[in-house]
């Protein structure tokens, strides 16, 4: 079990294993533009397929919205 | 042709807009396509987990390969969260090194908070960013940011959002004047005339958003800005005529009158 905390929200994933590309297409946002922030480090997009996620990583997903 | 050149790179458009606050994104795709606006501000946010992982993103309606993205730190109170979320914006954008600085001071008047800003420009020009700065309209602040090596200075014109077009226009032109970095206003433009009076200025450009977007008509606001950030421009270029208070010069003849 890996317990992740994902955009201020507590995720639980039954797994023994998971990384960020793993965990990018669980979540349904294969594909899309974002950015990935773990533990307030970036984790670049072309490791994510890599970077295998610890329990208790604190992540960040964002993306671009309107703004001024 | 008269260009607006910004870190080593030319648009044919001095009118720059913000992609929030519009009723759909169909509206906001528009409205951005009558201001004829090449540079476009985006925030960086939380991106919708589960549900809604199928809707439509801004992205898809203004997409990056046609537009110059201008990330945005809006809604940052500290120098530490405007360079964190500068530097997502740059992973996020592949490399985009283009960025809006502001660093705000208050959640009522939005006003910035100029140490904070300035300590993030510093980080954000070692890092390798070209940085458009978000300021107050102070002369020296503003040309301490172009020290820093800040790529434009954006004094406001008045308060995000507020719509009170230029309050300071003396400020301005003193800021102008001072300045071998491009001079943007941003924030506080209402309607085209404020627009056009920025760029009678001799500002090299305008940056806005709700103007636009709360007009009633926003795409027809957008059109009317475009035309006002180019008057305004020509208007600045052609050299205005002295103001006299009166002028014994009539524009008809004098002779050849009846008698």
């Amino acid at each position: 079990m890996i317990h992740l905390t994902i955009n201020g929200n507590p995720r639980q994933f039954e797994v023994q294993r998971l990384t960020v590309a793993e965990l990018v297409e669980h979540l349904g946002l294969t594909g899309k533009r974002l950015a990935i922030e773990r533990n307030g480090e970036i984790v670049p997009r072309g490791n994510f397929a890599e970077a295998v996620l610890n329990s208790d990583d604190k992540l960040e997903i964002v993306g671009a919205v309107g703004g001024g | 042709m008269d260009t607006l050149n910004i870190a080593g790179k030319q648009y044919g458009s001095r009118l720059l807009v913000g992609t929030g606050k519009y009723k759909d994104f169909t509206e906001t795709r528009a409205a951005i396509d009558a201001s004829g606006a090449e540079i476009i501000t985006v925030a960086i946010r939380r991106t919708n987990i589960g549900q809604n992982a199928g809707e439509p993103s801004l992205l898809d309606f203004l997409p990056p390969e046609e537009f110059t993205y201008l990330p945005n730190t809006a809604g940052c109170y500290s120098a530490d969260d405007a360079v964190r979320t500068l530097r997502l914006a740059r992973e996020l954008l592949d490399g985009h090194k283009l960025v809006k600085l502001e660093v705000l001071g208050d959640p009522n008047t939005l006003y910035p908070n100029m140490l904070e800003t300035i300590a993030a420009a510093k980080t954000l020009v070692k890092d390798g960013f070209d940085v458009m700065v978000y300021c107050s309209d102070d002369p020296i602040i503003a040309k301490q940011l172009e020290e820093i090596g800040c790529a434009a200075v954006m004094p406001l014109a008045s308060l995000i959002g507020s719509g009170m077009g230029i309050l300071n226009p003396w400020n301005l032109q003193i800021i102008i004047e001072n300045a071998k970095i491009p001079v943007l206003v941003d924030a506080g433009v209402g309607t085209a005339s404020d627009a056009a009076i920025a760029m009678e200025l001799g500002c090299d450009g305008v940056l806005m958003n709700t103007a636009i977007a709360a007009a009633r008509d926003p795409v027809l606001m957008a059109a009317a800005m475009n035309k006002a950030v180019q008057a305004g421009r020509e208007a600045f270029l052609a050299g205005r005529m002295p103001k006299k208070l009166y002028s014994a010069s009539p524009s008809s003849p004098t002779s050849g009158l009846i008698a």
